[in-house]
């Protein structure tokens, strides 16, 4: 262990070093429990001048039912979820088959086909925006949620690629030279041996990706103007504009954008942490 | 036509697999990157007809002054940016412990690099509100006012540059973790022995160690800050006077807001041959590495 543990018998230097840590932790995320209090804060509060302070009137029910209320946020919402899921689910399918291939069969041009998959991952967004927007457009696409279903898909499979591709080379070879020996053919080798064992590397990237896909906000503003579409970050850049100085209302709908993606995080923090670390590690 | 295909399996199968993902991302993400070069040289409206007009876009570019404050501010992004792997290394270091209750308090640590950086925008612009911000009150505990960071052109990248600092802090600080928990015991065992301790013991023992953590960690910085668009955007839409733009915000702008798509093709072309530089030295190691180990 690095650094040198702190020995058990120690006790006041155990105690001393949590209270140390707790102590900035609180700095480091200070300003986001400014918002969580806000969010709970009366709007007489927030006229007073009080941001920082405990609150002296709570408004949290009123808050929170005027975001779902008086704002699209619950559409907003439901466009988010709506462009999510589909997006994880495809991402996971296309790389799963790719990432087994790549890993699995030598072919002339493998090792550039992969190179194009992980450089494309890191293209500047803008390189790409005006050609999509303009694909979006003229397949009818533009301002509906599945233009961006197809650009999450289609982007998030050069990283999916390569994390499964890692994922599936690092499983022992005998299990595929048994396949072999047996006369599976590719197919089945994909259904009976690849796909039982991804299942933890599934998991790990199925929460990046909701994350990602989830916090997007560059592609939420380049293919959709429609509050039947929008997703939440797009949709809580509008509300600041509408409700500027109402800042109660502002982080509930800051706290509601941020939400799914922490509970997921701490539901499946050791698959997150796994994933971010075998995707980006092993790279 | 059924032995055609039994004889051919062996290579149509995997063909067949691999072809909906290598579809999907060349004419959605490389041939759109493709066809934006050769937008660059247009001028168009994003309706009408392009009209060709070769270099145009680019002359034009590189006499506009508020190209180079965007350029000027990406630079100022990336160098800022490098704070963030020793930062996020030095957090790792602090938390790394196995104390009952530091496994929860880590999480905690990690919750800004989940946040959608439109969040992370709006907290921060608070934090910088002048009079009731966080940044206002601890100017006056000290008996100063604070400046208005985000209408003032000198100070604003540097606060945008910040608030984007927190979440990519936090993901260096995640791979250091990881890095840490794969540390060899045998080598850190070796120095204990001969006496390293503290800097010297990070510097010749533990760093070694953490080359890989650290190529990774300055790779997701370096794209981190080159692709920053998103607070930006929300926390001073490039302002004030485009003092805070971007290549990625000046190219949307030029692009969304004023339909000079040709002009904005060009903006992302520039960025792009930037970035293509730091790529090409990233997968010319990566592939180095594979074929060591294939």
């Amino acid at each position: 262990m690095y650094p040198r543990p702190i020995p058990e018998t120690a006790i006041w230097q155990r105690r001393l070093y949590v209270a140390v840590v707790i102590g900035i932790l609180i700095v480091w995320l200070g300003p986001l429990f400014a918002v969580v209090l806000t969010s709970f804060r009366s709007m007489q509060d927030v006229m007073g001048g009080n941001l920082w302070g405990w609150p002296t009137q709570f408004g949290l029910i009123e808050n929170y039912t005027a975001v779902f209320t008086q704002t699209p946020m619950a559409q907003y919402f439901l466009n988010s979820l709506i462009i999510t899921i589909p997006s994880v689910i495809g991402v996971l399918i296309l790389s799963t088959l790719s990432g087994f291939v790549l890993s699995r069969y030598r072919f002339p041009g493998n090792m550039l086909v992969f190179a194009l998959f992980v450089g494309g991952n890191f293209l500047p967004h803008q390189i790409m925006m005006i050609p999509v927007r303009d694909l979006m457009v003229r397949l009818g696409l533009y301002d509906t949620t599945m233009a961006l279903i197809i650009f999450h898909v289609a982007f998030q499979t050069g990283f999916a690629t390569l994390f499964m591709r890692n994922f599936i080379a690092a499983l022992p070879d005998e299990l595929f030279q048994a396949a072999r020996a047996e006369g599976a053919t590719p197919f089945q080798t994909l259904v009976h041996v690849v796909i039982p064992l991804v299942r933890p590397a599934l998991a790990a990237l199925a929460i990046l990706l909701f994350t990602f896909i989830w916090n997007d906000y560059f592609w939420a503003v380049v293919l959709t103007i429609s509050d039947s579409v929008k997703p939440v970050t797009a949709g809580l850049a509008n509300l600041r504009g509408e409700w500027v100085s109402a800042w109660n209302l502002i982080s509930a709908g800051t706290i509601v954008v941020a939400v799914p993606p922490v509970i997921m995080f701490f539901l499946m923090q050791k698959h997150f942490i796994a994933g971010l670390t075998m995707g980006a590690v092993k790279g | 036509m059924k032995t055609l295909w039994r004889h051919h399996r062996w290579w149509l199968t995997p063909t067949l697999l691999i072809m909906p993902a290598a579809i999907l991302f060349s004419v959605v993400i490389l041939a759109s990157s493709v066809e934006s070069l050769w937008i660059s040289l247009h001028e168009w409206d994003g309706f009408g007809p392009m009209r060709w007009i070769g270099l145009d876009n680019y002359r034009e570019l590189f006499n506009d002054p508020q190209f180079y404050v965007s350029l000027k501010n990406n630079v100022i992004w990336l160098v800022m940016f490098m704070l963030a792997p020793p930062l996020g290394l030095a957090i790792a270091l602090l938390v790394n412990q196995k104390i009952r209750g530091m496994r929860f308090l880590k999480s905690l640590f990690f919750i800004p690099l989940v946040l959608a950086s439109v969040a992370v925008g709006v907290v921060f612009s608070w934090v910088y509100t002048p009079q009731f911000g966080l940044l206002a009150i601890i100017f006056r505990f000290f008996g100063a006012t604070a400046p208005a960071v985000l209408s003032d052109e000198h100070f604003v990248t540097f606060a945008v540059v910040t608030a984007a600092l927190w979440p990519q802090t936090a993901f260096c600080m995640v791979l250091y973790l990881a890095g840490l928990n794969n540390l060899s015991e045998d080598l850190i065992g070796a120095g204990r022995v001969d006496g390293a301790k503290g800097w010297n013991m990070l510097r010749h023992i533990v760093l070694p160690q953490l080359t890989q953590v650290t190529f990774i960690a300055i790779a997701v910085t370096v794209v981190g800050a080159l692709r920053s668009f998103d607070i930006i955007s929300v926390m001073t839409s490039g302002g004030p006077f485009g003092s805070s733009s971007v290549l990625a915000y000046q190219m949307f702008e030029q692009s969304i807001f004023s339909y000079r798509f040709g002009y904005g093709a060009a903006i992302a072309s520039v960025l792009f041959v930037i970035m293509a530089v730091f790529i090409v030295w990233y997968l010319s190691r990566i592939i180095r590495a594979e074929e060591r180990g294939a």
